[in-house]
C-alpha cells in the first residue's frame, strides 16, 4: 500500500489529507497515478493539473517518475508563505 | 537560523535575540508580516497556514543558504507562524545583519521573495465570506524572479553594473 498525501486546497476536493491506497498492477509511475486517481474518483483534472506537484518519500520529482507500494507520495498545489 | 512557530511569534523578542548575536554586525535589516485585516473586499477573520516537514524546512535552510552565499552576512534569522492566526498577528520574521547595508536589505529582500512564493507553505484566509486557499499573486513571481541569473533586472548583475 502507498501512503498518499494532500495539501492546500487538494485536500477540499479530496475529501482527506491522507490515505493508503494499493496501486493498480499499470500505475508504475507518477503520471500514471495522477491520471488514475484523478479519473477513478472523478476529480475533474484536479491531480492531472501541472502546477500540482509530486514529491516522493519528501523529494520533489519529475514527471514521470517511478513509483512503488512503499512510496510516500504527495501532492503538492501550489506553495506560498508569508 | 530559522524556525517553525506554532503558536505565537513577537517580532520584539525575536529583534532583540537577534541583535545578541549580529557578530559585530554595521547594519541590520528586519521585516515584519502580517496578517491583514482586509482581504478582496471582505474582513478577514483569520488564517491558516499549512507546512510539509521536512520540505518546508530542507527549503527554508537552502534559501538561507543561497543568500549567505549571494551576500557577506553576520547573521540571518527565519522565523515563520504556521498553523491558526487571527486578523493583525505576525506572520513571519526576517532579519539580517551585515557590514554594511546593501547586502542586509538585498538579503532580506531576497529571503521574503522565497518565502511568497517558493517556501512550503499553504495559506487558507477564512473572512467574512468564506474560506479560500491563497496562492501567491503574479507580482510575488515577478518579485521572485528579480533574483533569477537570466532576468535583464536581475540584482545578480555583475557589481560594475549594479553600482551604475
Amino acid at each position: 500500500m502507498a501512503e498518499l498525501l494532500y495539501f492546500g486546497r487538494l485536500t477540499d476536493v479530496t475529501g482527506t489529507d491522507t490515505e493508503r491506497v494499493a496501486l493498480p498492477n499499470k500505475v508504475t509511475d507518477t503520471l500514471a497515478l495522477r491520471r488514475w486517481l484523478d479519473a477513478a474518483r472523478g476529480w475533474d483534472g484536479v491531480l492531472t493539473d501541472p502546477t500540482v506537484r509530486i514529491a516522493i518519500n519528501d523529494e520533489i520529482v519529475p514527471d514521470p517518475s517511478p513509483i512503488a507500494e512503499s512510496d510516500r507520495i504527495a501532492f503538492l498545489p501550489p506553495v506560498g508563505g508569508g | 537560523m530559522f524556525a517553525l512557530l506554532q503558536t505565537s511569534l513577537s517580532p520584539t523578542d525575536a529583534l532583540a535575540d537577534f541583535e545578541q548575536r549580529i557578530n559585530g554586525a554595521g547594519g541590520v535589516v528586519s521585516f515584519v508580516g502580517y496578517v491583514r485585516p482586509e482581504a478582496h473586499g471582505s474582513d478577514v477573520i483569520g488564517l491558516s497556514l499549512q507546512a510539509y516537514s521536512p520540505l518546508t524546512e530542507n527549503g527554508i535552510a537552502a534559501a538561507i543558504t543561497e543568500a549567505e552565499t549571494r551576500w557577506p552576512l553576520k547573521a540571518v534569522s527565519v522565523l515563520h507562524r504556521i498553523g491558526d492566526m487571527a486578523a493583525g498577528d505576525p506572520i513571519v520574521f526576517v532579519a539580517t545583519a551585515s557590514e554594511h547595508r546593501r547586502a542586509a536589505f538585498e538579503a532580506a529582500d531576497f529571503l521574503m521573495d522565497y518565502l511568497k512564493t517558493d517556501a512550503v507553505f499553504w495559506k487558507k484566509e477564512l473572512t467574512q465570506a468564506g474560506a479560500v486557499w491563497i496562492e501567491p499573486r503574479a507580482q510575488d513571481y515577478d518579485d521572485r524572479s528579480r533574483w533569477d541569473a537570466d532576468q535583464p533586472n536581475s540584482r545578480k548583475a555583475p557589481a560594475h553594473v549594479r553600482n551604475q
